[in-house]
């Protein structure tokens, strides 16, 4: 009897053993990964969308040349290209692609193919939507010597061209797909990603397969994912709870937060950090009074930042208070220098008084106008009540105009309105993308305060081609200042990202940016 | 199957039709009188809501009921008994007028239609028929994208819009037929043969007869509006924030705060369930009053 | 007979014509379109150019009566022309949501009629008791309480108490019953109890109608069994208009689906038009405007027609 003990025990306890100091960091294969999407994109083509809904759904299917090393942010590391050399006067980039990688319908990939995408995205074709055109402007031309080389020369000196080469959007297409259709990648799937085509059911699924030949041997661990569309928040909370989902990507809500971990306690797993959103509050300085730099300061100032955020960022994903880059990023603004622009001040008795007095000195002491909006829950609806409070403080009477996205766009498109809350959404921290939202209106049509200043686009031109990182600091805490004194527009406050993810989905690694880790190469699941 | 005998020996005089009204449908009186209590706190909304519906409380969110917040408060904070009382407002507001604007119409058309008949009935018919193709919410939808947001004096009037053009033909279509009934009497041919004009015959003649299916009409989709209202709400394509409204409430983030502050689900939906309920009820009950066929 | 059902057909047709009309002028009576919510929808850089090229492209800048026109021939031929959103064929898009909007329609009538046939002729039967009394408040509860709140009860019901979501992807119910079933039954129940609750109320009030009628009486005196008299002569009798606000309320079900959809995040038609609206897919929305109308015309001719079937009264006039 005692001896059956014992040999019970010593069993027990060796498996015990074994599985405690199994290592748990070693990726597992197989298994189906399903996720949820929360929008559906309405088409497959990477280069012409600025939603996440199209990364979220086409990523695992393509690659990119480099690609951020998510765990090292923001460093880049090789997708499709194996090495790169980089000159010293930063005019020239020479990438040496991987052998042997072919695309799903079995071709083979080459240089003439990225030099194929890459002249997509910069000089689209009729018919071909390329928001990234002005971004690849600065590229003179793309050479081929061989077929596992692609040289890009440029025209000028970007400081930040080598992440354009990861940004997520770049998907490599095929150059015999684009000849045959310029828009072939809106409708059809042919890439050299991780995974490969399965079915796309309308309104309900994505799904992929492993893709057997995929370049990097190993990968992917998953056998296949499938991507749920889940359009309602509630839906795909109540997914992510009851385990039909094993993870959203994008990022959720604090309050979403508490409630998946009070329902499932240490079933979930959550990863925060502070994400490259924003929203942002823009004067249209063509509309009076707001052409007044009085009035747009008094109303900046008015608005509590330090004290709003703390209970803003309970109920909503706004939370850190910054600048013009993201809070927490190298290059960012740290809070005691941001203090003294207006704004971001702590004494927000004083800020108030100074505010009304500008206003009376303007001559609108009672002022009233509409504050334009998106009708979206999260998180425009609080930063629109949020704002509409904060100016009530001051005597200003505002009336919170929410509307669905496309009257609100066509309202913005003709210049008809006083006051809007904007949304800027960067997949990096460079201050070249993040910057060019604020510079002139006829240079950046995004820029809802239409004005135009020139002292504004010569510092962000400068900045762009200096390459001594402390004097490129200085133009853009130069730029920020001017900004923020004239007062066009400023972020309300940057978001906070929140993403949850059942405990058993590994690999898959959090960043600043819900565009970036949706590939899916590494992620595998703890059976 | 017996006769029923319904009064005692002694024959009670008819007291107004108000007061025989409450004691022959005496379900009819109680939602009459929620009507009130709702109009009432519609009316004077100011007065009533113990706080500002619009107020943000950063401190006090997602409070439970108590002496402070009688329905406890929303993710912002805001006390949800203010927002109910204000949203009663917009609710019967929006109800009211979409249905009253929605079954006058209604009613003249299908006056109008039976009393000329021939071609202006025809073309009346045939306009009433297409937008009776679709389903309420769906017309309503339709023209709320085609109207997009439309707002006078606080008021969605595009949202009254939208409800009270579906309500339109099915008004037309019972007036039409009610008043159809009076003009095959005999009596409407001779007042024509003596020369009476016509908005005379009308309205001493046909009115009448229409009015007890009007009134009927106008409660039961003053109902319908409010529940549309509700609806068009909660899809986010009907009244915004952060206006108070039933629907709304609904909407946005109080489905994901179920567990900790299921109040913000439970009130909203409890007061458009008893808005339309009290007024299905009074309007069943003036049925039953008004229509002596069915006081069987 | 022959010549009503022809002449009914033939009249479907001007109606028809009138809602595409209708619905196609009404949409584009305030500016905005699909092409701005479609290239800014996440807040990005647009210029005027890429714009202009969308529009052109999805042939937007083409005078109305043009549009009009093309659409209109394609109606015909039932080639709704393609989404603006998705540039997939409107019928495709529809095709693959009617699926599981229509079972759950079937669904909801199946309950409704089963519960509300014997639900609203007890209370006809036992009029002015505690049965007629608790029906009334049942069915005006069915009227009431809005379908989406019960449906989001339901939902989260199923969460607090049994911690169980039904399942969250569509399959067809040939493929796997149970997991088809338990994931439309809760949306056939929210939009079911409004049905329900209708229906019942017709066949009260009708069945009550019917048993003042003399025949009845006839009946009676005969000394025919009550259940007989119920069943043979009152029932059939009231369940006569009671078919036709079945038919009819049928097709309200949309107007059901179209918000309950929302709240258990079904890939039906209910939710394809509302994300239509939100986004101003015309061609979306008008295609799926056309087939509701269609559906409810002919439907509303069913009806009659059955009607005409079961009366014989109605056929010789």
């Amino acid at each position: 009897m005692l001896k059956r003990f014992g040999a019970f025990m010593l069993t027990a306890g060796a498996i015990a053993f074994a599985g405690g100091t199994a290592d748990a960091q070693t990726p597992k294969r197989g298994g189906n990964l399903t996720f949820a999407i929360s929008a559906e994109t309405p088409h497959y083509d990477c280069h012409g969308s600025e939603t996440y809904a199209t990364l979220h759904f086409s990523a695992p299917f393509y690659s990119t040349l480099l690609q951020f090393d998510l765990a090292k942010f923001p460093q880049v590391k090789g997708d499709l290209a194996q090495s790169w050399t980089v000159a010293p006067d930063l005019m020239t980039y020479t990438f040496k692609l991987h052998p042997g990688v072919k695309f799903h319908d079995g071709t083979a990939l080459t240089s003439a193919d990225v030099k194929a995408t890459y002249d997509r995205m910069r000089n689209p074709p009729q018919g071909v939507v390329s928001p990234r055109k002005a971004t690849f402007a600065d590229i003179d031309s793309i050479e081929t010597p061989d077929a596992t080389t692609v040289i890009f020369k440029m025209k000028a000196v970007n400081a930040a061209m080598l992440e354009h080469f990861a940004s997520p959007w770049n998907c490599i297409y095929s150059a015999k797909d684009l000849a045959s259709d310029p828009n072939f990648p809106r409708t059809k799937i042919n890439g050299t990603g991780p995974f490969t085509f399965v079915e796309h059911v309308k309104g309900s699924h994505v799904s992929g397969k492993r893709n057997e030949n995929y370049f990097k041997k190993g990968l992917p661990y998953l056998d296949g994912f499938k991507g749920v569309f889940t359009l309602q928040a509630a839906a795909m909370l109540n997914a992510v709870q009851g385990g039909q989902v094993l993870a959203e990507f994008r990022g959720i809500s604090p309050a979403e937060r508490d409630r998946l971990v009070a329902a499932m306690g240490d079933k979930i797993r959550i990863e925060e950090q502070s994400w490259t959103l924003n929203l942002l509050v823009a004067f249209n300085t063509q509309k009076k009074p707001f052409d007044d730099v009085r009035v747009r300061k008094a109303l900046l100032m008015a608005i509590d930042r330090w004290g709003g955020s703390k209970g803003l960022s309970r109920i909503s994903t706004l939370r850190e208070v910054g600048g013009v880059l993201r809070p927490g990023s190298p290059l960012a603004t740290p809070p005691a220098e941001l203090e003294k622009l207006p704004g971001y001040a702590r004494d927000m008795a004083k800020a108030r008084t100074e505010a009304r007095k500008l206003l009376a000195e303007a001559g609108v002491p009672n002022l009233k106008f509409v504050l334009w909006n998106r009708n979206l829950a999260m998180p425009y609806t609080p930063a629109g009540i949020f704002l509409v409070d904060q100016w009530r403080q001051i005597g200003v009477e505002v009336e919170h105009k929410q509307s669905d996205t496309a009257p609100y766009l066509a309202a913005l498109n003709a210049g008809n309105y006083e006051v809007a809350i904007d949304f800027s959404n960067l997949f990096m921290d460079d201050s070249t993308l993040a910057l060019a939202k604020y510079l002139s209106y006829d240079r950046s049509p995004q820029n809802l305060s239409r004005a135009n200043d020139r002292e504004l686009d010569k510092l962000y031109d400068d900045h762009v081609r200096e390459r001594d990182p402390k004097k490129r600091v200085a133009l853009i805490r130069a730029f920020e200042k001017r900004v923020f004194e004239q007062a066009y527009q400023q972020p309300i406050l940057w978001w906070h990202r929140i993403v949850p993810t059942h405990k058993v989905v590994m690999g898959w690694k959090m960043s600043p940016s819900h565009n970036l880790g949706a590939d899916l190469a590494e992620v595998w699941l703890q059976q | 199957m017996t006769i029923a005998l319904e009064t005692p020996t002694v024959i009670r005089k008819p007291r107004g039709p108000v007061i025989e009204f409450c004691r022959q449908q005496p379900l009819g009186a109680v939602s009459f009188v929620i009507i009130c209590v709702m109009m009432f706190a519609g009316v004077f909304s100011g007065l009533v809501a113990p706080y500002d519906p619009l107020a943000i409380d950063f401190a006090a969110i997602l409070s439970p009921p108590s002496w402070e917040h009688w329905c406890g408060t929303d993710a912002y904070g805001r006390d949800i008994c203010s927002r109910l009382i204000y949203g009663s407002r917009t609710a019967l507001v929006i109800g009211f007028t979409s249905s009253f604007i929605g079954s006058s119409l209604g009613a003249i058309l299908g006056i109008a239609s039976a009393y000329f008949g021939g071609r202006i009935d025809n073309v009346i018919q045939r306009i009433m028929d297409i937008l009776l193709a679709f389903p309420l919410i769906v017309l309503a939808l339709v023209v709320v994208a085609a109207l997009r947001k439309f707002v006078l004096g606080g008021v969605d009037v595009n949202l009254i819009f939208a409800i009270a053009i579906p309500i339109v033909p099915r008004v037309a279509r019972v007036v039409r037929a009610a008043a159809l009934g009076v003009r095959v009497m005999p009596y409407v041919d001779a007042a024509r043969a003596a020369g009476y004009s016509d908005s005379r015959i009308i309205f001493r003649h046909m009115a009448p007869n229409v009015v007890a299916p009007y009134l009927i009409m106008l409660t039961a989709f003053i109902a319908q509006a409010i529940l549309a209202e509700a609806s068009l709400s909660f899809l986010g394509l009907g009244v915004t924030e952060p206006t108070a409204a039933w629907g709304l409430m609904l909407s946005g983030n109080a489905a994901d705060f179920y567990r900790e502050a299921p109040w913000m689900i439970l009130f909203p939906g409890a007061m458009i369930s008893l808005a339309v309920f009290a007024f299905n009820l009074f309007g069943d009950s003036l049925r039953d009053f008004l229509d002596p066929r069915f006081k069987v | 007979m022959l010549r009503y059902v022809i002449s009914r057909l033939l009249y479907t047709i001007p109606t028809l014509l009138g809602v595409a009309v209708l619905v196609f002028f009404m949409l584009r009576v305030v500016p905005g379109d699909v092409v701005e919510v479609k290239l800014r929808g996440d807040g990005g850089t647009v210029t005027q150019e890429m714009v202009d090229n969308e529009r052109k492209r999805l042939g937007l800048d083409k005078p109305l009566m043009v549009q009009f026109g093309e659409w209109m021939v394609g109606v015909v031929t039932l080639n709704f022309g393609n989404s603006m959103w998705t540039e997939r064929p409107v019928m495709e898009e529809i095709r693959l949501r009617l699926e599981l909007s229509l079972q759950v329609a079937i669904m909801a009538t199946i309950i409704a009629v089963f519960i509300a046939i014997p639900l609203g002729t007890m209370a006809a039967l036992f009029r002015d008791t505690w049965i007629d009394y608790a029906t009334r408040i049942i069915t005006i509860g069915g009227l009431s309480i809005p379908s989406f709140w019960f449906g989001m009860l339901i939902m989260l019901s199923l969460l607090a108490f049994f911690n169980w979501l039904p399942p969250i992807t569509f399959t067809p119910i040939y493929v796997d019953p149970v997991a088809n079933l338990t994931q439309l039954i809760w949306p056939a129940l929210a939009v079911g109890y409004r049905y329900c609750a209708v229906v019942a109320r017709m066949i009260r009030s009708s069945l009550l109608e019917v048993l003042n009628e003399d025949y009845i009486r006839t009946a009676r005196a005969k000394g025919v069994y009550e259940k007989l008299v119920i069943s043979r002569h009152a029932l059939r009798n009231a369940l006569l208009p009671a078919i036709t606000v079945i038919g009819l309320e049928f097709t309200f079900l949309i107007g059901g689906l179209v918000v309950t959809e929302q709240v258990f995040n079904l890939n039906g038609i209910g939710q394809l038009f509302v994300q239509s609206v939100s986004r101003n897919d015309f061609t979306m929305i008008q295609g799926m405007v056309m087939l509701i109308a269609a559906f409810y015309v002919f439907v509303n001719l069913a009806v009659d027609l059955l009607y005409a079937v079961f009366d014989p009264r109605i056929r010789y006039t």
